[in-house]
């Protein structure tokens, strides 16, 4: 059942295996392991970003085609959620339309610049795709009419996922284990629950035979077009699906915050995060994804601190407290991504099945 | 046994399209000034803006052509190659605040020398660093753009930080040198001063680099190093030599058109390398990536193109550099003009 339900992928090692289970139990259980606005706030988030990193590993890892635009595929569908919730009023429907129609415009768009850059060359989608992405950064700031600009749109989701919806007076009291039960509580398991099954069909893919061409064309492009796969079919294919799911993620993420904004979901910060995020958990396995975005979002939300306090700590010091500062942290981060890709480009996953 | 026909042979004169081909996107340039006055109609404006497009299109062409060249020569893509665009604008920015005598007095020579001193310190600056980051960044990756794209990227990033701990997070404004502030006024149309300079200093610099590569033995190498660079290595040039060579002088490049680009600006930010990345990539990929000709008349229309519809529909501005790109990606998939490698 389980082996059927992860597409027969399973981790291959046992610490893996624990460490998976550790994060899945966690996130599932989150709000009753560690209630408190702030944690909970962090569960959907990396419930999110497993999506998202997870999304862009089916393109970087499988495919091997580096993308700079799938920020803008995350708030295409996320502004996708927030217009459709502001015109058409708070409702599901609303959701429902606004995801649907973000991550087609989101494929749609994948196919066209895939369609333009792809079939000359790989690297040239890199390019291109840097270029679209902050030309629809800048446009979305320009468009506040549309956009709301930098301030972005803050709207109303469906009451029974806001904190003022309560359920259960009468069996439980309105608590369980302590947990008041509201909304909140529910729209993390819409996060949850979403986030679960956008990772399951993900891994449906790529452990499909399309997923396996994927991969024969990021070994060898030219070998597998001589066996008789359209490298450019499969590649825009791939940008496509992979774009539609990080438009859903971004809607997940927009119902999770009742806000979007250019900063939150378009910025080329988060851009570079996901790639911190697949290339510190492990290229060319989703699982990788888990691993690399869990890691990731509990040290940028208590990492930093840290390093705040290590400043403090170094005060008097010639160069080290600005350099140990928490607004330093990306340095760090660059840093520790161009080691990772030296010495460490299987990842995590990649390391831990090596023992197994 | 017939007699062999006769020797007939017909010289078909090429028709005028295919004798106009291979010109073709030199000629884009002046049809594009042309289209501009026709959507315009007003010579004073259209020469304004013409001056201003070519200056800027000297300035992304100068921060443009070590990229391009780098790529040709040894396939490598640096995604890096704004750092020194950045580095290039703030040591050469520091260097004229230090020569406030040279830059407050209104003679023009003082100012061009403390110019010229900027950008030696730029020069020296981004050449060194790009000595640096060609042996730590890049040597360990060759030949896997993956991995390339994704250590560059993380070298940008790296850089970008390392300007914010050296000078601060603020945005850095700062005037003109003095003889260099204002326009003059040239057939009714008013044109800036500085903006003549960045032209001068492009054609110079096209000038230098078409000559270096067309007409010295180091050029002759690049240029065989590009079109096939096994063959090189085997008549026993050190390519990796000579590469490193050009990625020092592409990143010394940067940084002078680092310096050109920030005193166009007035204001310099940690980020403006990465801002001018978007430029840099649409002129490569639309002059044909390891193409130098490619990338100066790529540069040229976009810089004329977007200062025409800054004019006539500013909100287009933003998207009209993407629809240049993917008119002429249409036309030739490759770029304008493609590089032929020998495989």
């Amino acid at each position: 059942m389980i082996r059927s339900l992860l597409s027969g992928d399973t981790p291959r090692s046992l610490p893996l295996a624990l460490i998976l289970g550790g994060i899945l139990l966690c996130l599932a259980l989150a709000p009753f392991l560690f209630p408190g606005v702030r944690t909970v706030d962090t569960a959907a988030r990396i419930c999110i970003f497993i999506v998202l990193v997870a999304s862009y590993d089916l393109l970087l890892g499988y495919g091997g085609i580096v993308s700079f635009a799938h920020t803008m595929f995350f708030g295409i569908g996320a502004y996708g959620v927030a217009l459709a919730s502001t015109h058409m009023g708070r409702g599901f429907d609303a959701i429902a339309i606004g995801a649907l129609s973000g991550a087609v415009l989101a494929a749609a768009l994948a196919l066209v610049i895939g369609l333009f850059s792809l079939r000359v060359r790989a690297i040239f989608f890199a390019m291109i795709t840097l270029a679209v992405a902050s030309a629809v950064a800048v446009l979305v700031s320009q468009l506040s009419g549309l956009t709301g600009g930098e301030d972005g749109l803050t709207f109303k989701t469906p009451r029974e996922l806001g904190p003022a919806f309560k359920f259960g007076k009468e069996a439980f009291d309105g608590k369980l284990f302590g947990v008041k039960l509201n909304g909140k509580l529910l729209a993390y398991y819409f996060v949850f629950f979403g986030a679960a099954l956008l990772f399951l069909a993900m891994l449906r893919v790529v452990n499909s035979p399309f997923g396996r061409v994927l991969q024969a064309i990021r070994e060898n492009d030219f070998r597998s077009e001589s066996i008789g796969y359209r490298v450019v079919y499969y590649r825009v294919a791939a940008t496509c699906l992979s774009a539609a799911i990080a438009a859903l993620a971004g809607s997940l993420y927009a119902v999770w915050l009742r806000y979007v904004g250019p900063d939150t979901v378009l910025s080329m910060e988060i851009m570079i995060d996901i790639l911190l995020m697949v290339v510190i958990g492990g290229m060319g396995t989703l699982y990788g994804a888990m691993i690399g975005a869990t890691l990731f979002v509990l040290a940028q939300n208590y990492l930093q601190n840290l390093m705040g306090a290590a400043s403090h700590l170094v005060e008097g010091l010639p160069l080290l407290p600005e350099l140990l500062s928490a607004d330093r942290w990306l340095l760090w981060l660059g840093v520790l991504f161009i080691l990772s890709v030296y010495f460490f480009p299987t990842g995590v996953v990649g390391r831990l099945r090596e023992k197994a | 046994m017939t007699a062999a026909p006769e020797h007939a042979p017909t010289m078909a004169r090429l028709s005028l399209r295919d004798r106009v081909a291979p010109h073709m996107p030199v000629l884009l340039v002046p049809l594009l000034a042309l289209a501009g006055f026709v959507a315009i109609m007003n010579p004073a404006s259209w020469l304004t803006l013409t001056v201003s497009g070519l200056a800027m299109g000297m300035m992304i062409f100068l921060m443009a052509s070590g990229m391009t060249l780098v790529f040709g020569l040894m396939d490598v893509i640096n995604f890096g190659h704004g750092a020194f665009v950045s580095v290039g604008a703030f040591v050469g920015i520091t260097v004229m605040l230090g020569l406030g005598h040279m830059t407050a007095a209104p003679s023009l020579m003082l100012n061009l020398g403390a110019i010229l001193l900027a950008v030696i310190g730029a020069i020296l600056a981004t050449g060194a660093m790009g000595w640096a980051f060609e042996k730590v960044i890049v040597a360990p990756v060759y030949g896997n753009h993956l991995k390339q794209i994704l250590v560059t990227m993380g070298g940008l990033i790296v850089v970008e930080q390392l300007i914010i701990v050296a000078w601060g997070p603020e945005e850095i404004y700062f005037n003109r040198p003095e003889a260099l502030k204002g326009a003059i006024t040239f057939a009714g149309a008013a044109i800036e001063k500085y903006r003549l300079v960045a032209v001068a200093m492009g054609l110079v610099v096209f000038a230098v680099m078409r000559w270096v590569l067309r007409r010295t033995k180091i050029g002759l190498i690049v240029r065989a190093g590009v079109e096939n660079g096994e063959m090189v290595e085997a008549l026993g040039y050190r390519l990796k030599l000579v590469f490193v060579g050009v990625f020092i002088a592409g990143s010394a490049l940067a940084g002078l058109g680092g310096v050109m680009w920030a005193l166009y600006q007035e204001v310099i930010t940690a980020h403006m390398g990465n801002h001018a990345m978007i430029l840099i990539f649409i002129v490569v990929i639309i002059g044909g990536l390891g193409s130098v000709e490619g990338c100066f008349i790529g540069a040229l229309l976009v810089g004329l193109m977007q200062n025409y519809i800054a004019f006539l529909e500013p909100k287009a501005a933003l998207i009209s550099n993407i629809a240049l790109m993917v008119t002429i990606l249409m036309w030739r998939p490759m770029g304008m003009i493609p590089v032929v490698k020998a495989k």
